[in-house]
């Protein structure tokens, strides 16, 4: 029988459907913030979790990532996650497990995450997943209620959008400038009510690290999901992977129809050219107010604008390089990988951290951590300054120590400018891991091809 | 979750653009286990400022909260639902919302009303005028007496309107997904395995 040409998001969405109104979920990732009522409610109605085989915990949000214990409420959101995950018979990998980290990044990591999946996390970067070319998407603690009792979510056949990248990236540039350039273009809400699904050679050439970052800030643009097509750099990275299936070849086999098929119309397309992205960084406090590092603070265009230039505490006009930080930070599920760390500690090598500023990495997991050490990063970043920490989400939202004083202004890797995020009244300029690293040596934002000699 | 069929009462205004659910709960509430009690904590960081309108006593006790396009975005935290529902807000009107915003406060039985912005301009400019959500009727009257209708998902809107409980709802769904389970789920990963 001859079907009509599909997009790979509507492959996934028909593999999955009950009906035209449930979606059945393959994979549900549970973490200690957004589950505590939810589980809760399960107690009170006397339900069970439906599928343990397909639920899987990590303590993140609120876990210390340096000495010292977590605060009481900390604690005690902590103790309930494991209580409820002993109760209801769901795998947890606690804060000291080898495998505990931050939820979007032990996915992947453990080969959790596949092309074709639906994943469901009660956390909004839950996005991220969407690099392997499945169907990812946060949820809040109701529906992860719903999900833990039936497996499944009442959903609509989700609007698409392309979002096709023209030209090549350029020198000092990554991933993450790809995605904030893209999110300046289109705007916090340019893609809101649809899936985008990522394409173009720039993203055909991207690792597994960097396409994670692009699909992880999709939500930051107003999409639930952004996908990115698998291919055989996504089948090397699942390789070998506890999660990876035993008959590898015949899911690769599987695998590589879960893309977009000739003549598939998506509802919309965006054409991001690439030719136009320098390294960028944000200047305001929401991620679309972004702009080159070779430009100025511009002029506010309304009164979003000029709310967040007196928040932010800057001047039009002002050229970006010359805004100095007190505070860098490398870490969260946008920008806490291995390759991450690399790329920052290629700047870091042989430099030091400047006086004026107080620097720290934290890893996306603890296997990220190990892998660092095993190569020596943590030693460039100690050695020149760095604080080296346990896993975590951290200085990314701030719900554990590692937050800013307000009017502290950090360089950070981290998703989310808004007003606030990383403790009250501190100032995040959001940007690549390089460029965090360029800002850590020499005291203000700086644009990394400086350091490189590009 | 109890039925909503009308809200009717005066329009608090919030006249700022894709306001995010990190002002709306700041995270340090969201250690919490309760489902409660969060009213206290709405716009927590706001609040402390003198200006913040929503302080203002001709605004206090209003059932509506009109406010700019892309309201709620960002975090997926279902706890800004619950601070605004527990300070007493029963409806959002705005011209757009975050998409999981939308879907935890259709959760909890707190409307969201998309309108288009020269209706919401009215609601916000004559608070705080009243103003009537009619969710059977799909309209809203503003505080001229103009009649503008909006759309609701058909479902939601039923499962509003009857108070429906949503879990319950997909139970009556069993022999569907056994069914799925057992003809169609794909293979894998077993957690439990690994």
């Amino acid at each position: 029988m001859a079907t009509a040409p599909r997009t790979l998001v509507e492959k996934v969405w028909d593999d999955h459907a009950i009906g035209d109104d449930l979606l059945f979920v393959d994979l549900h990732l549970i973490h200690e913030v957004t589950s505590p009522q939810a589980f809760e409610g399960l107690r009170t109605a006397g339900r069970k979790v439906r599928r343990p085989d397909r639920t899987i915990a990590t303590a993140d949000h609120n876990v210390a990532t340096g000495p010292g214990e977590p605060d009481e409420l900390s604690q005690g959101q902590l103790a309930a996650l494991e209580r409820n995950c002993a109760d209801f018979g769901v795998r947890l990998y606690p804060l000291g497990h080898r495998r505990n980290g931050i939820v979007h990044v032990i996915g992947p990591q453990l080969g959790l995450t596949q092309p074709g999946m639906t994943i469901v996390c009660g956390d909004s970067h839950t996005s991220t997943h969407g690099a392997f070319g499945a169907l990812a998407f946060g949820i809040g603690t109701s529906e992860v209620e719903h999900v833990l009792a039936t497996q499944t979510l009442p959903q609509r056949r989700p609007h698409t959008m392309r979002i096709d990248y023209a030209g090549d990236l350029g020198p000092g540039c990554s991933a993450k400038d790809m995605i904030l350039g893209t999110i300046a273009q289109i705007g916090t809400d340019g893609a809101s009510g649809h899936v985008v699904e990522y394409t173009g050679a720039a993203v055909r050439s991207l690792s597994m690290e960097g396409r994670l970052t692009i699909a992880n800030m999709s939500i930051e643009a107003g999409a639930r999901a952004g996908v990115i097509a698998p291919d055989d750099t996504t089948f090397a990275h699942l390789e070998g992977r506890p999660g990876a299936p035993k008959d590898f070849a015949a899911a690769v086999e599987r695998w590589r129809g879960y893309v977009t098929d000739e003549g598939a119309a998506f509802d919309r397309t965006v054409t991001v050219d690439l030719r136009n992205i320098v390294p960028q960084v944000s200047w305001g406090t929401n991620p679309a107010q972004v702009a080159p590092i070779t430009g100025l603070v511009p002029e506010p265009a309304d009164e979003t604008d000029e709310r967040a230039l007196r928040y932010m505490d800057l001047r039009p006009g002002t050229p970006l390089s010359e805004i100095a930080v007190d505070r860098v930070f490398l870490g969260s599920c946008t920008n806490s990988r291995l390759e991450d760390l690399r790329a920052a500690a290629a700047i870091v090598r042989g430099r030091k951290v400047a006086s004026s500023v107080r620097a720290m990495v934290v890893p996306g997991s603890f296997q990220v951590r190990a892998d660092a050490e095993a190569e020596g990063l943590d030693r460039i970043f100690r050695e020149a300054g760095f604080e080296w920490r346990g896993a975590g989400c951290s200085m990314c939202l701030g719900m554990n120590p590692d937050i800013l004083a307000p009017g502290e202004r950090c360089a950070s890797t981290s998703n989310r400018n808004f007003e606030g995020r990383q403790g009250r009244g501190g100032r995040t300029h959001l940007m690549s891991p390089a460029m965090a690293a360029a800002a850590a040596v020499t005291g203000r934002l700086t644009d990394v091809r400086e350091l490189v000699g590009a | 979750m109890k039925p909503v069929r009308v809200v009717s009462g005066a329009v608090a205004p919030l006249d700022r653009a894709s306001v995010d659910t990190d002002q709306i709960v700041p995270k340090q509430f969201l250690k919490r286990i309760e489902r409660s009690g969060f009213g206290e904590f709405l716009f927590y960081d706001w609040m402390q400022q003198a200006d913040f309108p929503l302080l203002w006593p001709e605004y206090h006790g209003a059932p509506i909260l009109a406010t700019g396009r892309n309201f709620g975005c960002g975090s997926s935290r279902e706890h800004a639902a619950w601070a605004l529902q527990d300070f007493g807000y029963q409806a959002i009107v705005a011209e757009s919302f975050g998409d999981i915003f939308a879907t935890n406060c259709s959760k909890n039985g707190l409307l969201t009303v998309v309108l288009p912005p020269d209706a919401v301009r009215e609601l916000i400019d004559s608070a705080p005028a009243e103003a009537t959500i009619d969710l059977e009727a799909l309209t809203v009257t503003l505080p001229s007496g103009r009649v503008v209708p909006f759309e609701v998902d058909a479902d939601v809107r039923e499962r509003l309107l009857n108070g429906w409980d949503d879990i319950s709802l997909t139970e009556q769904r069993e022999a569907e997904i056994a069914r799925y389970e057992a003809e169609r789920e794909r293979v894998g990963p077993d957690v439990l395995a690994i």
